[in-house]
């Protein structure tokens, strides 16, 4: 209660300080994820404008950063980036003394491996990347990846494979039994048949497919969960599953630039998407879950209980976080990666 | 005698194929303008008529703003790029070979030999290290940048117009006591006007296509059309966009048509 | 004699120094940076290292067996990417060339006052740019897009034809994109074609293709080599249409640099591949100029 008093009074009081407050706060994120109402929210309540820009991939975001001279406050990248972005000394730690809510993030999503404890980011989105069926043309079992690398002859031709190298050689390595960054010749060699094989039955590798799977181009494929729910709200044929034997788990998370041109201001923007109200209106937006406890109750009904978003208790523990592999095995990806696509 | 010197300019055929091409361009735009205005969130089922994606294109700020910075940023580059290539077109079509000639051929196609990537990321290495040091991130770095890429472009058609012009007809006004810049400016000039609309126009269309480049180059709050979009192609392109090109269109069509009625009004 | 117009050349490179400046500060200079990162070893997730290594280049031409290292081999994957781009972008040149030539005449012959309407009619649709463009030309051609339904109705065929996804999607894609750059300058320069000399060439009685061959296409040659120069390049680094289009089934070569620069985190190799493009397209420049001249000095002679 008193807690509580407390925190209503430093709320009236620093609202009415900080909405005299001037300012901007630039956020660097990827493109159509940043939800308008987010940000006329955080304005209204701070009297910050927030600007966005857009990347189109981790690999151009950190590019970018590192050559400096951005004018970035806030960058997004994923989980896999992360510490090379904190090694590099490319953010600054969260300041405990504006960035008060951090009890708000999720207790599971509080010691994860590419940020331990949450000293420099908070979850923006996550999500998993895994295997969408229309089961009215294929009935069979879902939850493998084996609809993709082995399929069955009704899928045959009909597939579509999200162009990620990382998540395509991650879900077949696992299908082989091997660790994401794995030396294993034996393992890598067997990678490399089954995609091999498996290549003439895909019909493409193509991102921004929800309308091709709606209208029925594509019977199946590897996707992400919360572009699957968006496929399924269209067309209640296609189904999501979750391949047993691994399959890639994700998380967008902002964090301060270290060298941010309006460092304060950026950690109010991240303390206040620590509230679960305002998560919520990220995952509204972008269709994927945020890491922020008691959110769920802000979202939209279709996604309070969507089987693509809410991951089954026995296929949880198949869920791997993903991990930047070393220069030489990464080169090995790249490399049957370019036969696979030559 | 004007029929006869209508019909040899006739090449039976010729006028299939043209129409066969303009209804090849146009076929994918009138389905793109047509689902612009299409109820539902699909490009290819059609759930009524609605201004919808209109309102939510002119509701949302970003997109507000990305296509008018895409606009000017064509308009500026497309410019200075034009005037810089006719200057360098006049240069080197005119008063015959010089050493270095090839250089500066090569120099000027330079851009478009290299992929788009490959110039980004070069430029984001040079152009970060200035920006660093200098402090300025405004929009002068994409607006070089852009006109460097437009420069190619604009010069081509240009250098096509002026080698197929006499140049007889400046050393006329020469020996008649004109001064070079008289020459060029009562002389070439209306001559090469064709040549230097073309070259705007095909600067205009590249800047307005430059994506890669610009993704590298960009400084907080600069993102273009293209590379809002490009942000999205993972995600779902949404109906917006085709709203932002279907006004993009209409914008062309209404400077066509001033266009169109400034030369007629000049013509009488 | 011939007025101050033409003495010295000073002059010359004054006209072009201002164009000359931007495009060495902003293309060819940084251009430079990825000469000597081509030298360079890759770092840490993307960017390089400041060690001197000639590993990019080879790896351009070789590959070590991923399994047995000490096996090298021709990098096949690489040329035949290398190959799938220049032999695409020759026929996206080609049928640029064929529509592109028919269309840039008819809008030539109409009447003075129309002519820059009929110019602009084939440059609007490239005021919507060029990511929308391709996401229309995809309707056109997906299974349940524009022409299929079409065909279907008619009962011409009983299945959807699958167009998307193909190579014939990347070259329609590629032919609609880069169709205006082959019309324009093929247009500026037979807007100014001598048209008494067609009309000579047919009171000789010549046929209408011996006047097209012998009188037509000189004239129009400089339009022509400038259009061809202007599609087959950025042709073959393109990168949106096989992406979109082709479905990214099948690299070209700007997608294959591209992935070094990305996901594959290999700057020396994407930097070696990009200039070793810069050699091949330079190459294939000089040798189609030294063909067109030889072709002009046979007519003649």
């Amino acid at each position: 209660m008193k807690r509580t008093l407390a925190m209503a009074a430093m709320a009236l009081t620093g609202s009415t300080a900080l909405a005299h407050a001037e300012g901007v706060v630039n956020l660097y994120n990827w493109g159509n994820y940043t939800s308008p109402e987010l940000l006329e929210r955080f304005t209204e309540e701070t009297g910050i404008t927030v600007t966005v820009t857009d990347f189109d991939s981790n690999d151009t975001a950190l590019a970018r950063i590192r050559q400096g001279g951005h004018g970035f406050d806030i960058v997004v990248p994923s989980d896999t980036y992360i510490q090379t972005w904190i090694s590099e000394g490319l953010f600054q730690p969260l300041d405990p003394e504006i960035v008060t809510d951090r009890g708000n993030i999720d207790p599971v999503f509080v010691d994860v491996p590419f940020d331990p404890g949450r000293e420099y980011t908070v979850p923006w989105a996550w999500g998993t990347t895994g295997v969408i069926v229309d089961t009215s043309v294929y009935g069979g079992d879902i939850n493998t990846i084996g609809v993709i690398i082995d399929p069955p002859a009704e899928l045959q031709g009909r597939i579509n494979v999200i162009p990620e190298m990382s998540d395509v050689m991650a879900m077949a390595i696992y299908y082989h039994g091997g660790d994401r960054c794995t030396t294993d010749r034996d393992v890598l060699r067997a990678v490399r048949d089954t995609l091999m094989d498996a290549k003439p039955h895909w019909l493409a590798l193509d991102y921004g497919a929800v309308d091709s799977y709606v209208a029925g181009d594509f019977a199946a494929g590897i996707y992400w969960n919360g572009a699957s729910m968006r496929v399924r709200l269209q067309n209640d044929s296609f189904a999501y599953g979750y391949p047993e034997t691994g399959y890639p788990l994700w998380m967008d998370n902002a964090a301060v630039l270290a060298d941010a041109p309006n460092r304060d201001n950026a950690m109010q923007f991240i303390n206040f998407i620590l509230r679960p109200e305002n998560a919520a209106l990220i995952s509204n937006f972008a269709r994927y879950s945020n890491g922020i406890a008691g959110s769920d109750a802000y979202m939209d009904e279709v996604m309070r209980d969507a089987p693509e978003i809410n991951v089954p208790a026995e296929l949880a523990a198949a869920g791997r976080w993903g991990v930047a592999c070393p220069q030489e095995v990464n080169d090995i990806h790249t490399q049957i990666w370019t036969e696979l696509m030559q | 005698m004007a029929e006869k010197s209508y019909s040899v300019r006739r090449i039976p055929g010729f006028g299939a194929v043209a129409v066969f091409t303009f209804a090849m361009l146009y076929l994918p735009i009138v389905i793109l303008v047509l689902f612009s205005f299409n109820a539902g969130p699909s490009q290819s089922v059609w759930e009524g008529f609605s201004l919808h994606w209109y309102e939510a294109a002119f509701q949302n700020r970003q997109v507000r703003d990305v296509s008018i910075r895409s606009l000017w940023l064509a308009a500026t580059a497309a410019s200075i790029a034009t005037v810089l290539a006719t200057l360098a077109a006049l240069g080197t079509t005119r008063g015959g070979r010089f050493p270095g000639q090839t250089i500066i051929y090569a120099l000027i196609n330079q851009p478009l030999m290299v992929p788009e990537i490959v110039t980004g990321i070069a430029l984001l290495i040079f152009v970060a290290a200035i920006k660093v040091q200098t402090g300025y991130t405004g929009m002068g770095y994409l607006v070089m940048a852009h006109t460097a890429f437009c420069i190619p472009f604009a010069y081509l058609p240009i250098r096509a117009r002026l080698e197929t012009l006499d140049a007889a007809l400046e050393s006329a006004a020469a020996d008649l006591y004109a001064s070079p810049v008289q020459a060029f400016v009562h002389i070439t000039l209306p001559l090469l006007v064709p040549g230097i609309v073309a070259g705007f126009m095909l600067g205009f269309v590249i800047s307005l296509d430059t994506v890669v480049i610009t993704e590298f180059v960009k400084s907080a709050g600069q993102d273009t059309l293209p590379t809002y979009m490009l942000g999205q192609l993972r995600r779902t392109v949404t109906p917006e966009m085709n709203a932002i090109a279907t006004l993009f269109l209409a914008l062309s069509l209404l400077i066509v048509t001033a266009f169109f009625l400034v030369t007629r009004t000049r013509g009488r | 004699m011939r007025g101050p117009l033409i003495r010295g050349n000073g002059w010359k490179w004054l006209l072009c120094a201002p164009a000359l400046t931007v495009l060495l500060l902003a293309a060819s200079g940084p251009l430079l940076i990825v000469l000597v990162y081509s030298f360079l070893s890759p770092g840490n997730m993307g960017g390089v290292v400041w060690e001197f290594s000639t590993e990019g280049w080879f790896r351009v031409f070789f590959r070590r067996d991923i399994f047995e290292p000490d096996l090298v081999t021709l990098n096949h994957a690489h040329l035949t990417v290398f190959w799938r781009s220049i032999w695409l972008s020759f026929q996206t040149t080609l049928i640029c060339a064929l529509l592109g030539f028919p269309t840039a005449w008819f809008i030539a012959t109409r009447p003075p006052n129309t002519r820059t309407v009929w110019l602009f009619l084939i440059t609007i649709p490239f005021w919507t740019n060029l990511l929308i463009r391709t996401f229309a030309i995809q309707e056109v051609i997906r299974n349940n897009g524009t022409i299929n339904t079409v065909l279907l109705r008619l009962g011409v065929i009983d299945s959807p034809i699958q167009m998307m996804f193909t190579d014939f999607a990347v070259l329609l894609g590629m032919a609609y994109v880069f169709l205006p750059l082959m019309v324009l300058p093929l247009y500026a320069a037979m807007d100014k074609m001598d048209f008494r000399l067609v009309e000579a060439g047919y009171d000789l009685y010549a046929s209408r293709l011996m006047v097209l061959w012998h009188v037509i296409l000189p004239q129009v040659k400089p339009g022509f080599i400038a259009g061809s120069i202007l599609v087959f390049i950025p042709a073959i680094g393109a990168y949106v249409t096989p992406r979109v289009l082709g479905g990214g089934r099948t690299m070209m070569l700007g997608n294959l640099i591209a992935l070094q620069f990305g996901q594959g985190r290999n700057w020396p190799l994407g930097a070696a591949l990009a200039m070793l493009m810069l050699i091949v397209v330079v190459g294939a420049l000089i040798v189609y100029l030294r063909a067109l001249g030889r072709m002009e000095g046979e007519r003649r002679g």
